[in-house]
């Protein structure tokens, strides 16, 4: 299942740091987060719930960009 | 200006007037407090307005063990200039905050900068509907999420309003506006029966359109989707600088100590010299300040988007920004005849006599063509819609009987009474007649009339108005070389080759032929030349895919075309396709320029801040002023010549 998020991103390099870290989460297959169209994109691995599975996306992309959002 | 934006404004502009007054002030050691180490809690006080969220980002990144970031080299540098100032006891704290302040307001710009060219670019591209109407059964109109329209529903679009999905109108005329789609700026007239896609602007009239697809199925979704994806994929500068700002910025950090630390030791070890411990730090201070990579950083994604986004205000939907690269290095172009650069429609080209000679006789000419396209009222060959467009005439079909279509022969019929037969060749043997066997390119028929031969109709695919303009722009914009490829006999390709001026010709190729070519075409050209194939996408996915880069013709409705190609035009012209390169090149050299520039200017501060001649801030007016001019001449990407 791929679910498309709009984001609050400050930079170009953020966004790539925020992909690598969603990247890793369980339940994410691939992770895509460009910051010039302000959009995230992920896709759920088969029988994730992508509810629980943002929650710990939002984590770690605060993680490493405190000013990340989701909107 | 969004919400962070203006609190970060409002935070300048306090830390400005503060740091003005502190610097104006006389006596700073009369206020409470003042006369600690010079008024540093003043001075510290400000510095945290300014500053504050960069040590958060910079603590947060050490605490995530990703030290090395921009952040860090901010606190180190503004850090280390406080400590400068405090062991000097000179009281200087003003260069700290400064340098804090500087960074702030080209951080301020660059984010207003690129919000504002990100939402033009993005305002560009908006196509999405945000409703449909459909009628009550009360007769009031409804609006509702063109997602739960379902296909086969009839929605109403009225003058202005985008049409959401595609479909085909059931009721009214109008003109619509594509130019959002295909660049192409000539309005549209659409009767009831014709078929209408999404994202077109109704201009005149009230459109009742029955859906054809939902939705998501849509073109307007479809080409939503592309572009959207399109900013995901990386380009090779985009995964230089990233793989280069992972290097770079550890390595500043690391020769910036050095730095600080081994001419003093240096020194040391020489008599009678002073190690000049404050001067070397500030020196490797400044060094840092200089060395800051976000122009860089922010400008080539910037200046990518800014080509694509110009690409498709021309009607060029190019996939992402690896491919926009790919596209700057094209220079062999191989071209589909039948579609892209012929219109794929037969048109009457010649009229011969029974000597093969053209007739000059108008009354024989019409005659022959009124014999043919009555004899083929009833087909609906593509060939008798030609002849039947050539009678330009209503066809009286009271006139005719005794149609007979014989497969691959022609059409025998009786026509005011007299037996005719139009036909081929073989139509003409089997009856026995005496005919001339034709010269000329194109699709011959064949015309008899009560068991005489009467002459022949040549029709002919009709190349392109842009068609010879399309090859000399290619040839303009760097091409070197143009391929024709085409599944037709070797004397149309030939003929059409010349009209064009295309370099070379491959005829009578089967689709798996024209994939040979084309690998054939890669394996001789130079490591850094690409291929571009460009068809129409109805039958030669297998090449679009093969090709290094795939350009697929008239886009809208064809999902094929989408899926396979690399570079969609959005209609059927190929001047878009040198428009396409040019737009590429001059993205690419923008890169390239930014690149070059940024580098340049921080290589030559980064020397004279080695040897001290560059003071902290001249550093930080390099920093955000090579920032500033990275980011305009990047919005430059974004702007087409019209027409």
């Amino acid at each position: 299942m791929k679910k498309s998020y709009n984001i609050d991103v400050d930079c170009a390099n953020c966004a790539n740091l925020v992909e690598t870290e969603v990247k890793k989460i369980a339940g994410v297959k691939d992770a895509n987060v460009v910051f010039m169209t302000q959009k995230m994109k992920i896709e759920f691995e088969e029988g994730a719930d992508p509810d629980a599975v943002m929650k710990d996306v939002l984590k770690a992309a605060k993680k490493v960009e405190p000013d990340f959002e989701i909107l | 200006m969004t919400r962070k934006q203006r609190i970060m404004l409002i935070r300048i502009v306090v830390a400005a007037v503060l740091t003005a007054i502190l610097a104006l002030l006389p006596d700073i050691t009369a206020l409470p407090l003042g006369s600690v180490a010079k008024g540093l809690l003043y001075y510290l006080a400000v510095y945290l307005i300014i500053g504050w969220d960069i040590l958060r980002k910079a603590f947060k990144g050490i605490l995530n063990r990703r030290v090395f970031d921009e952040n860090f080299l901010m606190m180190v540098a503004t850090a280390g200039a406080f400590g400068l100032a405090l062991y000097e006891k000179s009281g200087d704290y003003l260069e700290a905050i400064a340098v804090m302040l500087f960074y702030q307001v080209g951080e301020f710009f660059q984010s207003y900068a690129v919000g504002k060219s990100r939402r033009s670019i993005s305002s560009l591209m908006d196509i999405r509907p945000d409703y449909a109407n459909i009628e009550t059964s009360s007769g009031n109109l409804q609006k509702v999420d063109p997602d739960e329209v379902e296909t086969g529903s009839v929605i109403v679009v009225l003058p202005g309003e985008k049409v959401p999905i595609d479909g085909i109108v059931a009721e009214g005329v109008s003109s619509l506006n594509t130019s959002a789609l295909t660049g192409e700026s000539l309005p549209r007239e659409v009767a009831p029966g014709d078929e209408v896609v999404s994202g077109s602007i109704n201009m005149t009239g009230v459109l009742k359109i029955r859906t054809t697809k939902e939705f998501g199925e849509s073109t307007v979704s479809k080409i939503l989707e592309l572009v959207e994806d399109s900013a995901s994929h990386k380009s090779r500068s985009e995964d230089f600088i990233t793989r280069f700002a992972r290097i770079y910025t550890p390595a500043v950090c690391f020769a910036a100590l050095a730095l600080a630390l081994l001419p003093p030791l240096v020194r040391l070890m020489i008599p009678g010299m002073e190690p000049m411990w404050n001067v070397w730090i500030y020196r490797a201070l400044t060094f840092l300040v200089i060395s800051c990579p976000c122009a860089l950083v922010i400008s080539i994604p910037l200046s990518f988007f800014a080509g694509i986004g110009a690409a498709s205000r021309v009607g060029v939907l190019v996939k992402g920004a690896n491919i926009l690269e790919t596209l700057s290095k094209v220079r062999t172009v191989v071209l589909d005849k039948t579609g892209t650069l012929t219109l794929g429609v037969f048109e009457v080209t010649a009229m011969h006599d029974i000597n093969d000679l053209d007739t000059t006789d108008e009354e024989q000419k019409r005659r022959i063509v009124e014999l043919a396209a009555l004899a083929e009222c009833a087909s609906t060959h593509p060939i008798s819609k030609s002849l039947l467009r050539a009678y330009e005439q209503e066809v009286d079909h009271s006139r005719v009987s005794d149609i007979k279509e014989l497969s691959g022969l022609g059409i025998t019929a009786r026509i005011d009474g007299l037996e005719v037969a139009v036909g081929n060749e073989k139509l003409m043997q089997s009856l026995g007649l005496d005919f001339c066997h034709c010269q000329s390119a194109g699709t011959i028929v064949h015309v008899a009339c009560d068991g005489r031969y009467a002459g022949h109709i040549v029709l002919g695919d009709l190349i392109k108005p842009n068609a010879a303009k399309s090859i000399a722009a290619l040839h303009d914009a760097g091409v070197d070389q143009t391929v024709m490829l085409t599944g037709d006999a070797e004397s149309v390709a030939l003929e059409v080759a010349a009209a064009l001026g295309v370099d070379k010709v491959y005829a009578e190729l089967l689709p798996a032929g024209k994939v040979e070519k084309v690998e054939e075409l890669m394996a001789a050209q130079g490591k850094n030349e690409k291929l571009a194939f460009v068809g129409d996408g109805i039958n030669d996915a297998p090449v679009l895919s093969r090709a290094d880069l795939g350009i697929a013709m008239g886009g809208v409705g064809s999902d094929a075309a989408i899926e396979a190609a690399d570079v969609v035009l959005m209609d059927d012209d190929p001047l878009k396709i040198a428009r396409a390169i040019g737009i590429s090149r001059k993205t690419l050299r923008i890169v390239h320029q930014n690149i070059v520039m940024a580098l340049g200017i921080k290589a030559a501060c980064l020397v004279l801040g080695a040897f001290g001649i560059a003071n902290m801030w001249l550093a930080i007016f390099a920093d955000v002023g090579v920032m500033i001019l990275a980011v305009l001449n990047a919005i430059r990407a974004m702007r087409v010549k019209k027409g």
